[in-house]
């Protein structure tokens, strides 16, 4: 495993091209776009404004950067340098931008979600969506780019457009049966449609691309509901997390629930594998201390390494009741992710927070549970193969794969806090990133 | 008659006192005492003295014997009178009358002890009684008060049980108090979110209309020039054609999606019926056909029946690839029987196998015990055997190694060692040799090319400073022409050469025009070495040079 120097970074703003040739990242008003392998600055560009989001178009010819303080979002090109393009929403405010999925066309948000503007590259044309729904997921396009479904909200009931990418005609429009919906996610075949509700209702609703309603799932009232879903990459499960500690997944056939992931704090079951994260202690020769101590030694010295243990079952895990009284409590399953061939997935239970879980969705039953020191901040699969990257906030980034678990330490001086990492397209490399830095992380081929 | 008195059994006694109180009793009314049935005990020597001497005395003999015959009579004995005259007693019959009475008496007594012994028996076995319901009495007064306590605590855990299922109703009802309240506050608060939501948008409305209405020129898009589609077409209009168009292709999505899905059902559902299908061949070999019992071959005989005809059926199926109910029906309904066929079989099976390992145990164990040793013995013979050979190999070894003990034989050894590196060094000399000849070969062709470009270089730049020279002249000969003249160009200045040289020296040999196309080229490798060389051959002595040259040419052509 190789590791880059640390790059400047702001506002986690690191993303790779979908060609995966190019890696942008945001220095706060520059956008700087890099080659993905040799890491050597291809393009600068300055924006009027500290950026807060930036997308690469769908055919990594274009990047979007928006200002939402000062409502403007600039559009560079990667052919043409000298070609610029400044979207600005003025008086009306920006809270969102994102790309079609033609790459040419921009949809925003405005301020107070009063309406999405689209704005075209090719045309002279803007369209305008109205009511838009405000709300955490409001905007999903199919995996193939060919529909795009909008949550509105008007008279205080929830509705879905299905809009026609190629030329933003509105295709269906039904309501929903939700109190106040929040959030909508389409099947990776494009052809169905999850709907669920707020925390307060445990609701999830299943559309078919036409607009009928397929299925209704309500596990149980009252207690908060849905917390994350995730659908498999065949679309033949969708993994529902909730605030009760619990995953259930749904198939595609009958839509009703086939098994139950619970998330205890004490596992027992002997077949499963403990990885639990154990510092072991640096042991430095004395006669290689020397004063001053150079920087090397100094940063070996106060790093510490550590490695996986395998734990004896039964183990119990380190559970934290969040308080009662507050709102959006750390509590039941924050995040979900299915691997890229379909056989594991991977979950984390808030109240649990240093313990990632990963199922085996082949037999339906918990495979792997890795125990870390801090709190886990974020995983991600690895798009290629059943490898799951793992960062806890500390300077070591974790791999899990099927034949086993590896702690790296990034061995870079300085404070470098990982928070979020982002896979390579290839799944050759990621790119690690901190609040201030970001840096690239190259594995071969035959590791893990 | 007679009254009947109450007499009590008199104890046996030697006692006057009683006899007298019985004589009493029995003077009072001799003529009751025919009538009475008596039980007299058996008086003792002297009271039948004075019995008898109470009964009959002098006076009374007649009567006293008449009135013995009359009792005997009336208790059937014969008469003791001899006649029945009377006066003269008959002495056989007074004597048989008396051994009758003694047997009858015997047999009195013998029967007063039998009763006296029931009796006592009857007593003993009433206190025994009376003892076992005392004890009963207890037992049953110890019951009742178990059972009292028992009563109690069941009244007491009773009344627990009501109190918990009172709890248990109250929690409930909390429970369902409580849900009520959520459910009322979260109908309250829907309704109130929505008010507010109505505010909400309203103020959204007002706010959007004097956002339109100010008709701010800031919302705008620069842009430096429009792109081109991403799939190259151009833009179309909506119509209703494209939204036909948009609806058709998206159930041709739907419709893919759930053909493709149809497939895969049918896939697997093939592959399941195959699997079903060898199951039940499988199943079909496994059980023994000539175990079963006429009852079960009547019942197989439907089944065999069935299977051909599913068999059939399903081979058919598998062409048509049809799946209908019944037939599916069918299938799974023969596997099931055919399963429970095999499952019944395999328990016979394996009771007869208990049945046979606990009789046939002991030889088993004689038998393997017997091939269990015989097994050892050869592993035993084997292990010396081994043993003996490790043995004799150790033995050659140290024969061998302690052999070439003389000097010379190591000495020879070491040389062929040291002959063979030396062989190998020799050769690898060799090869470094000949390498070391190629590479100093090569060494002086190179510095014999570099020797010649230098030479060359310094003829080339001789020829450019002669042309350059040339060229100047030309060029202050010729002002009006030179527009396009740009000195450090070559290939202007060469083709401007070319005409003035094609002008003015027609007859000039032609290995000097040809030279002018030429040194282009050399000029340009020569400005490449100029640029490209650290040591860079100094421009001006060749150049000047090189115009002497040139004008020494020209001198020689114009002469």
């Amino acid at each position: 495993m190789d590791f880059s120097e640390l790059f400047k970074l702001s506002g986690l703003l690191g993303r790779f091209s979908p060609d995966g040739k190019c890696l942008a990242s945001c220095v706060q008003f520059r956008l700087v776009v890099r080659d993905a392998s040799t890491l050597q600055v291809l393009q600068l560009y300055t924006c009027l404004d500290q950026i807060q989001y930036i997308e690469w178009s769908s055919d990594s010819l274009f990047i979007l950067c928006a200002m939402y303080k000062r409502g403007i979002v600039q559009v560079w090109s990667l052919e043409q340098p000298d070609w610029h393009c400044k979207i600005d929403e003025g008086s009306v405010g920006l809270v969102a931008s994102c790309w079609s999925p033609d790459g040419r066309h921009i949809l925003n948000t405005t301020e107070f979600h009063l309406r999405i503007t689209v704005w075209s590259l090719c045309t002279k044309s803007v369209s305008y969506i109205k009511y838009p729904k405000a709300c955490q997921q409001g905007i999903a396009f199919t995996k193939d780019g060919r529909y795009m479904a909008v949550a509105e909200r008007r008279d205080c009931k929830d509705f879905i457009s299905i809009f026609v990418c190629s030329d933003w005609q509105l295709l269906r429009h039904f309501d929903t049966e939700t109190q106040d919906l929040f959030g909508i996610e389409w099947a990776p075949n494009g052809c169905v449609l999850a709907v669920w509700d707020t925390c307060l209702e445990y609701k999830i609703l299943l559309y078919s691309l036409d607009g009928r309603l397929l299925s209704t799932y309500q596990a149980y009232e009252w207690s908060l509901g849905v917390k994350s879903i995730a659908w498999s990459p065949s679309s033949q499960f969708l993994a529902i997390g909730s605030y009760d500690e619990k995953v259930r997944i749904l198939n595609h056939v009958t839509w009703k629930k086939i098994t139950e992931f619970e998330h205890p704090a004490t596992i027992a079951n002997t077949k499963t594998i403990v990885y639990k994260e154990v510092e072991k202690s640096l042991s430095v020769e004395t006669e290689r201390l020397s004063f001053p101590p150079t920087r090397a030694l100094a940063s070996s010295l106060f790093s510490t390494q550590s490695k996986y243990d395998v734990s004896q079952v039964p183990v119990s895990l380190q559970y934290i009741k969040p308080v009662a009284d507050r709102a959006n409590p750390k509590m039941g399953i924050g995040m979900l992710a299915f691997s890229p061939d379909n056989c594991f997935l991977a979950t984390k239970n808030d109240n649990i927070p240093n313990a990632v879980w990963i199922w085996d969705i082949q037999k339906l039953k918990l495979f792997v549970v890795l125990e870390q020191l801090c709190a886990v901040q974020s995983f991600q699969w690895d798009p290629r193969q059943p490898r799951l990257a793992v960062c806890t906030g500390n300077s070591k980034v974790y791999l899990w794969s099927p034949a086993g678990c590896v702690a790296v330490q990034v061995p870079l001086e300085g404070d470098f806090q990982i928070v979020s990492l982002s896979w390579h397209a290839s799944g050759d490399s990621m790119a690690l990133l901190s609040k201030d830095n970001f840096c690239m992380c190259y594995l071969e081929r035959e590791e893990v | 008659m007679g009254d009947w008195k109450a007499i009590t059994v008199p104890v046996l006694s030697s006692d006057s006192k009683n006899i007298f109180q019985y004589t009493s009793a029995k003077k009072v009314s001799p003529s009751s005492m025919n009538s009475q049935v008596l039980r007299l005990p058996l008086p003792s020597s002297k009271s039948t003295h004075g019995f008898f001497s109470a009964f009959c005395t002098e006076e009374n003999i007649e009567q006293s014997v008449s009135y013995l015959d009359r009792e005997l009579t009336t208790l059937g004995f014969p008469s003791i009178y001899a006649e029945s005259k009377g006066k003269e007693l008959n002495l056989i019959s007074i004597i048989n009358c008396m051994n009758e009475l003694l047997v009858l008496q015997h047999k009195n007594l013998r029967a007063q002890e039998e009763v006296e012994i029931q009796h006592l028996k009857l007593g003993s076995d009433m206190e025994h009684l009376q003892n076992c319901y005392a004890k009963l009495k207890e037992q049953l007064e110890l019951s009742k008060r178990e059972i009292v306590g028992l009563q109690e605590r069941d009244r007491q855990l009773q009344s627990k049980n009501r109190n918990l299922h009172q709890l248990l109703k109250n929690e409930k009802d909390e429970v369902q108090k409580l849900q009520n309240i959520i459910s009322s506050r979260a109908t309250q608060y829907n309704h109130d979110m929505k008010r507010k939501e109505r505010e909400y948008n309203k103020l959204k409305e007002r706010l959007h209309q004097l956002v339109m209405n100010k008709k701010d020129k800031k919302i705008a898009m620069e842009v430096l020039n429009y792109v081109g589609r991403a799939d190259g077409k151009r833009g179309a209009w909506r119509t209703d054609k494209t939204e036909a168009r948009n609806e058709e292709e998206m159930y041709k999505v739907l419709l893919s999606d759930y053909e493709q899905r149809q497939k895969q059902l049918l896939v697997e559902n093939a592959e399941l019926k195959k699997v079903l299908q060898q199951m039940k061949k499988e199943i079909i070999s496994l059980l023994p056909p000539q175990k079963q019992k006429p009852k079960e071959r009547s019942e197989d005989g439907p089944v065999l029946s069935d299977l051909e005809e599913d068999i059939g059926e399903l081979n058919k199926e598998n062409m048509w690839e049809l799946s209908c109910e019944t037939v599916r029906e069918q299938l799974t309904n023969s596997i099931r029987k055919q399963w429970r066929m095999l499952k019944n079989h395999v328990e016979k099976l394996d009771n007869q196998v208990s049945r046979v390992r606990s009789g046939a145990l002991n030889e088993k164990d004689v038998i393997s015990r017997e091939d269990h040793e015989l097994e050892t013995e050869k592993l035993e013979l084997e292990i010396q055997q081994c043993k003996e050979m490790i043995r004799t190999q150790q033995q050659l070894l140290q024969q061998q190694l302690m052999s070439p003990c003389d000097d010379d034989t190591t000495l020879i050894l070491q040389d062929c060692y040291l002959l063979e590196e030396r062989e190998r060094l020799q050769e690898e000399w060799r090869l470094f040799r000949e390498q070391k000849k190629n590479f100093e070969k090569e060494r002086r062709s190179f510095t014999e090319a570099a020797i010649r470009l230098g030479l060359e270089r310094k003829a080339f730049e001789e020829d450019r400073g002669t042309w350059l020279k040339q060229q100047f002249l030309s060029m202050s000969t010729d002002c009006k022409h030179s527009e396009n003249v740009t000195a450090p160009s070559a290939f202007l200045g060469s083709s401007d050469q070319d005409n003035r040289l094609a002008i003015s020296t027609s007859q000039r040999k032609p290995h000097c025009v040809l030279s002018v196309p030429v040194s282009p080229e050399p000029c340009q490798m020569s400005q490449y070495i100029t640029h490209n060389s650290s040591s860079a051959a100094s421009k001006t002595p060749a150049g000047d040079s090189k115009p002497n040259q040139w004008v020494e040419r020209d001198k020689e052509e114009t002469e």
